[in-house]
């Protein structure tokens, strides 16, 4: 008797907790109907919105591939003292609060900011332009790139790696050949757990870019403005980045599924040490 | 043919590694593990950086830590032989073997090492065998001028080992490379190798062939270490011929050997016969120890056996002869000519 009580405890349990994430999901497919959905995708706020964050994030998340993987790289096979505190303050941005992030742009690149004279007499402008949207958005979303590509380079054999420079291949063949194609996986897992982070990014993108339609309002940033004018707008885009969430999603797990040889990508935290 | 010659220092966590060895031909080094055995290896494929010293491959400098010399492994012709074979697991057997071969066509390597039918397989599909022969054909395809095995037969289980091991050796003599190879095992070292060396500590205890190595051991560890049976006890000459030695257990010992003080005695498991009733005083330079059996193991078709502090090996059928089983008495004997007397420091 005790057990079925218990056990009907844990089952209700677990029907509210899956209840309470996936209920408000659900609310936003329901209020409207799918046809009226799809066709606030022509009203010009919603599409801008979805260009610019298309654009930004696109951008953001290049430069986050392009500097992120060497660093990640170095910092996965080299050990040199304070390397765990060095880890530990790339992965900071991702604890921050947002707002706090966004000050911390505006302190570093604003106008007034610490880069800002610098930039200022190079003709450079960063309030309210795109290049501040990517700035933001690399900020917060990179760090969750460079944890899981840190994790990933560590789990490549590093007798492999010494194999291919005994069999003639210098560093840079041996990276192309054999680092990168056995990190694939846990690469691509990185790059869409950051872009998914990227393209969700409001808080520091609204304090540090502003937002200004077709120039710098992303989608949340639309969101967010659309919700005192027109809610099924609202419910438009935030239904569109719930498609486009869910497939990354989908995309990062099948990702994960076909590399069944190395469990220990699917860590999502560098190692400190 | 140009000859390998190491003489450098390399600092590991608890002991250097010093090392001065010519490697013509195959030579082995053994010892326990820590022992230094792999960093040797290392440092010749250029992936450990001495602290002292000289790799030379004939006239060609490798290292050179005084005058700041170290070719990356990539311009060293040298194929190593990863003691897990780090065959790349992204890269079928074929992708594998040509990795290294410059463009040239590896066909013929396949063929030779037999794997020409596992061609498109990758390597977690293949048995330890077959990657052992991947990873010979792969180190090879460069053309290597050396050869380095890290642990060549430790990954294999016990059923394959002998016969890659003979397969290895086949393959070693064929090739006319110098070769330098670390095994923890005496037997893969002495059945695979010219020279062997042991190695303890980073510091080589004594080099020769592996004849030799049994014959003459310089001391206790490496007689213990070659598979000897290593008895301690206090030597006293008495004038004659033959050295007295009192074992730990109180038993008395003659040796052709001379020593004097604390010693170990040497004697090898095939030297020493068995029997069960006590022979009498026929030979005076004939050693008897009683003991109680403490092990019979069959090793192929021979059988060890543990009689007191002593191990000796008989065929398997005067072990059946003998009805040697666990608890019973019985009585090794061996020659004063079988035994060897070495010192004990370092053991």
């Amino acid at each position: 008797m005790r057990r079925t009580l218990a056990g009907a405890l844990v089952f209700a349990a677990t029907a509210v907790a899956l209840a309470f994430l996936l209920f408000p999901i659900v609310a936003i497919f329901a209020r409207v109907p799918p046809g009226r959905l799809v066709a606030q995708l022509s009203n010009p706020v919603v599409a801008d919105a979805l260009v610019v964050s298309l654009k930004t994030s696109a951008i953001a998340q290049a430069l986050v591939l392009a500097l992120g993987t060497p660093a990640a790289f170095v910092l996965a096979t080299r050990r040199f003292p304070g390397r765990p505190l060095v880890v530990t303050l790339t992965e900071l941005p991702l604890v921050l609060p947002p707002a706090v992030a966004g000050i911390g742009l505006i302190a570093a690149f604003g106008r007034f900011g610490l880069l800002g004279g610098t930039l200022s007499t190079l003709g450079i402008r960063l309030g309210l332009t795109q290049a501040a949207v990517v700035l933001a958005v690399a900020f917060v979303s990179s760090p969750l790139y460079l944890r899981q590509a840190i994790a990933t380079f560590e789990t490549v054999d590093p007798d492999v790696v010494a194999a291919a420079r005994t069999l003639g291949a210098g560093p840079a063949r041996t990276f192309f050949r054999v680092v990168l194609p056995l990190a694939r996986g846990g690469l691509a897992a990185g790059a869409a757990l950051s872009f998914a982070r990227g393209l969700g990014e409001f808080g520091a993108t609204i304090m540090f870019a502003g937002s200004l339609q077709g120039v710098t309002q992303t989608l949340p940033l639309a969101i967010y403005t659309e919700f005192a004018v027109d809610f099924d707008v609202t419910l438009a885009m935030s239904a569109l980045l719930v498609v486009v969430s869910a497939a990354l999603l989908v995309a990062l797990k099948v990702t994960l599924q076909w590399q069944p040889s190395r469990p220990t990508s699917r860590f999502l935290f560098a190692t400190s040490s | 043919m140009a000859a390998l010659a190491t003489d450098f220092t390399l600092p590991l966590r608890d002991f250097e590694l010093e090392l001065a060895l010519p490697v013509e031909g195959v030579v082995a080094l053994v010892g326990p593990s820590g022992a230094g055995k792999s960093s040797a290896l290392r440092v010749v494929a250029g992936l450990a950086r001495p602290s002292r010293g000289r790799v030379a491959l004939g006239d060609e400098t490798w290292v050179d830590a005084e005058r700041g010399v170290f070719l990356p492994p990539e311009r060293r012709r040298v194929g190593l032989v990863f003691q897990e074979y780090a065959l790349f697991p992204h890269l079928s057997v074929r992708g594998n073997v040509a990795f290294g071969a410059g463009g040239r066509p590896v066909g013929e390597l396949l063929e030779r090492f037999h794997v020409s039918h596992l061609a498109e397989a990758r390597p977690r599909e293949l048995s330890g065998g077959e990657r052992q022969r991947v990873a010979l054909a792969r180190a090879l395809a460069r053309d290597p001028e050396v050869l380095l095995l890290d642990e060549p037969l430790s990954a294999l289980d016990a059923h394959t080992k002998s016969a890659v091991r003979a397969e290895l050796a086949e393959v070693l003599r064929g090739l006319d490379l110098p070769t330098l190879l670390v095994t923890h095992d005496y037997e893969d070292a002495a059945a695979l190798a010219d020279e062997v060396g042991v190695l303890v500590d980073g510091r080589l205890r004594q080099l020769s062939s592996p004849a030799e190595l049994v014959a003459r051991p310089r001391d206790a560890f490496v007689a213990s270490f070659t598979g000897a049976n290593l008895l301690h006890g206090r030597a006293r000459r008495d004038g004659g011929p033959l050295t007295a030695v009192r074992l730990e257990g109180g038993e008395e010992v003659l040796s052709t050997d001379e020593a004097e003080g604390e010693v170990g005695v040497v004697v090898y498991p095939w030297e020493i016969s068995v029997a069960r009733a006590h022979a009498g005083a026929g030979d005076s330079a004939l050693n008897v120890v009683r003991g109680e059996i403490g092990s019979v193991v069959e090793v192929a078709n021979r059988v060890r056996v543990r009689i007191g502090p002593v191990t000796a090996e008989v065929t398997a059928a005067s072990a059946a002869r003998l009805e040697l089983e666990r608890g019973g008495t019985a009585y090794a004997t061996f020659k004063a000519t079988g035994t060897r007397l070495v010192p004990l420091t370092g053991s």
